[in-house]
C-alpha cells in the first residue's frame, strides 16, 4: 500500500512539474535518471536474484530503440505501440538468452551475452532501412499530449516504465518466483532437488528482464531525436547498469533504485559541472569503493547498521 | 514386497569413459539399501541418473511402476525422490529454516505459518532447532550434513538417497546421523545409503550392492557381501 501511495505521489509530482514552466534541462537529466532506474531494476531481476550476469544490456537497449524506430518508420506507430513492440521483441530475445543457461553458467554466460551486443550492432549497421552505420535524424513532434513538449511527455512515460519495472521486481522478489531464483543462485543442483523448476524460472527471469530493458531503450530515438548504432550499442550502458545494483545492493528491489538515482544523478552533475569524460570515472571509483568496502551495497550497509 | 524403484540396464558414458555399464537393480518399498564401491566406481553417477541430475544414454528407470526417464530432476523430487549431496550444498544466502522452506513451497505447496511449523518440526527432530535462524555459512560440518538431510525430508520423500552423509564425521556424529536415518526408515521412507564407512553401512543396510568400474559385482546381505572375493579384491586389490 505504502509503495503504491509513493508511486502515485511521485507520478502526480512529475506530471505537475511537466505541465509547469520549469527549465527543460531538469527533464533532460530526469529522463536519464529514470531510464537508469528501469535498466538497473531490469538487470537485477536476472543478475541480482538469479546470479546470471548479463553484460548484453546495450544489445537489449539497442534492440528496443531500433524496434521503436522501425515501428515509427514503418507504420508511424504511436509511442505506446513502439514500447510494446520493443518489449515484446526483447522479451523473446531474453527468452533465447535464457535458453543459453542450459549449457552456459557463470563467466561463460556473461561472455555469450557480450557477443549479443556485437551481433545486433552489426545487423543494424547493415540495415539501410534503420539508417545503417550513419544513423538517422528524427524530428520530435512539437507537443506530447497534454504536455508542452514531447520531451516532457517522454519523462512521464519513463517514470511510468520505472514504476512498472520496480513493481514487477518487487513482486518477483517476494513471490514464489523470487525464492526459487534465490535458491538456484546459491546452488542450481540443490534447487532442482528441492523441486524448483530452475530452467523455467531462469527463462522467466530472462524474458522479464529482457522485456524491461527493451522498453527502457524504446523512447531513446525520440529523446535524442537522433540515433546511430555505435553510441546506442555502447558497452558503457552495461557498466553503469551493473554498477548501480552493486552499489545499491542486489538482494532487495530498492537496491537498484537507490544505486540508479545516486549514480546517474552524480554522473549528470559531473557531466555538467566538470566534464562529460569524467563521469565515467565516477562509476569506476564508486564501483571499486563499494566492491571493497560494502560488497552488499547500501542495502547491506543499512542491514548491518540496523542489526548492530 | 512392492518394488519402489527399478533401474533397468542403465548405461552412462562421459566421452569415451563408461561410468555405468548396464546397471540393473530393484529397491523394495521400505527397504534399507547400502551402495558401496571404491572411489570412481559409479555410485554417485548412478544416484545422479536416478535423481535426474544426469541423463543416462540407455536403459530405463521407473519409480512406483512408472517410467521417470522423461522427467526433469525437479519433477522427480515432486514424485518422491529426494537426495542429499556428498559435498553439502546449502543455500548459503539463506538461514537454516529458509533452506527448508524452499522444498516445502516447491514440492508440497506450503507457505506462511503452515510451512514454518512444518520446518520447525523437522529441525527439532534432526536437532537443528537452535540454529534455525542462523545463516548456513555459520554451520559446522556435521550441522551441514544434518541440514542436507533435513532439506531432503522437507520434500516428504518416499525414497531418500543419502550420498555419503557421514563422510568426514567422527564416531558419535556418525551414530547421530545413523539414528536419524533409522527413524526416517521406521516412518516408511525407503533409504539408499552410499557410504565408505563400512561399519555404518553394514549395520544399517538390510541389503548391500557393491559397484566396481560401473558394474554391479555383488549383492546380498552385508555379511555375504563382505565375504565375497570380488568385493575384497575391489577394495583391497589382488
Amino acid at each position: 500500500m505504502k509503495f503504491w501511495v509513493t508511486c502515485a505521489v511521485l507520478l502526480s509530482g512529475v506530471v505537475a512539474l511537466a505541465v509547469s514552466n520549469v527549465n527543460n534541462y531538469v527533464f533532460f537529466a530526469g529522463f536519464v535518471v529514470l531510464q537508469s532506474i528501469v535498466l538497473a531494476t531490469a538487470w537485477n531481476i536476472l543478475g541480482g536474484y538469479a546470479g546470471y550476469v548479463n553484460f548484453g544490456i546495450p544489445a537489449f537497449i539497442g534492440a528496443g530503440a531500433y524496434t521503436a524506430l522501425g515501428m515509427h518508420l514503418w507504420i508511424d506507430a504511436s509511442l505506446i505501440i513502439q514500447i510494446l513492440a520493443a518489449s515484446l521483441l526483447c522479451g523473446i530475445v531474453g527468452f533465447l538468452v535464457g535458453a543459453l543457461t542450459v549449457r552456459l553458467r557463470g563467466i561463460f554466460f556473461s561472455i555469450a551475452t557480450v557477443a549479443l551486443v556485437f551481433i545486433f550492432e552489426t545487423i543494424v549497421m547493415n540495415t539501410p532501412f534503420l539508417g545503417g552505420a550513419a544513423g538517422m535524424q528524427l524530428s520530435r513532434p512539437e507537443t506530447g499530449g497534454v504536455f508542452p513538449t514531447y520531451l516532457r511527455m517522454l519523462v512521464v512515460v519513463m517514470l511510468l516504465l520505472a514504476i512498472v519495472a520496480v513493481a514487477l521486481a518487487r513482486y518477483v522478489q517476494d513471490s514464489y518466483i523470487g525464492k526459487g531464483l534465490k535458491a538456484l543462485r546459491d546452488s542450481e543442483e540443490a534447487a532442482e532437488c528441492c523441486g524448483v523448476p530452475t530452467l523455467k524460472l531462469k527463462l522467466l527471469a530472462c524474458s522479464l528482464s529482457g522485456a524491461l530493458l527493451g522498453a527502457a531503450g524504446a523512447p531513446l530515438p525520440m529523446y535524442l531525436s537522433y540515433i546511430e548504432p555505435v553510441s546506442t550499442f555502447n558497452l558503457l550502458y552495461a557498466v553503469s547498469a551493473i554498477a548501480m545494483p552493486i552499489i545499491g545492493g542486489m538482494s532487495h528491489w530498492i537496491g537498484p533504485v537507490i544505486g540508479a538515482i545516486l549514480l546517474s544523478s552524480l554522473q549528470q552533475l559531473v557531466t555538467v559541472t566538470i566534464s562529460s569524460e569524467l563521469n565515467v570515472l565516477v562509476v569506476g571509483v564508486l564501483l571499486v569503493l563499494f566492491v571493497v568496502a560494502a560488497p552488499d551495497g547500501i542495502v547491506g550497509l543499512y542491514k548491518r547498521w540496523k542489526s548492530s | 514386497m512392492e518394488i519402489l524403484l527399478k533401474v533397468d540396464s542403465v548405461t552412462k558414458r562421459f566421452g569415451g569413459f563408461t561410468a555405468l555399464n548396464a546397471v540393473s537393480l530393484e529397491v523394495r518399498r521400505g527397504e534399507r539399501l547400502g551402495l558401496i564401491g571404491p572411489n570412481g566406481s559409479g555410485k554417485t553417477t548412478l544416484i545422479n541418473c536416478i535423481s535426474g541430475a544426469l541423463i543416462n544414454e540407455s536403459g530405463g528407470i521407473s519409480f512406483n511402476g512408472r517410467s521417470i526417464m522423461s522427467l526433469p530432476a525437479y519433477q522427480r523430487t515432486r514424485q518422491g525422490i529426494a537426495r542429499s549431496f556428498q559435498i553439502p550444498r546449502p543455500f548459503r544466502s539463506m538461514t537454516v529454516i529458509e533452506n527448508l522452506l524452499i522444498p516445502l513451497a516447491y514440492v508440497r505447496g506450503f507457505s506462511g505459518g503452515k510451512a514454518d511449523g512444518c520446518a520447525e518440526q523437522i529441525l527439532t527432530s534432526i536437532g537443528l532447532a537452535a540454529k534455525a535462524n542462523q545463516l548456513c555459512s555459520h554451520l559446522t560440518q556435521v550441522e551441514l550434513r544434518k541440514l542436507e538431510l533435513a532439506r531432503a525430508m522437507a520434500a516428504e520423500p518416499q525414497l531418500l538417497i543419502s550420498d555419503e552423509a557421514m563422510a568426514g564425521l567422527a564416531g558419535t556424529e556418525i551414530d547421530e546421523v545413523l539414528s536419524i536415518l533409522h527413524t526416517l526408515n521406521k516412518k516408511g521412507i525407503t533409504i539408499i545409503m552410499i557410504e565408505h564407512i563400512m561399519q555404518a553401512v553394514m549395520s544399517f543396510s538390510e541389503r548391500v550392492i557393491c559397484l566396481d568400474a560401473g558394474q554391479i559385482i555383488c549383492q546380498g546381505t552385508p555379511t555375504e557381501v563382505v565375504a565375497d572375493p570380488y568385493v575384497q579384491r575391489a577394495y583391497l586389490g589382488d
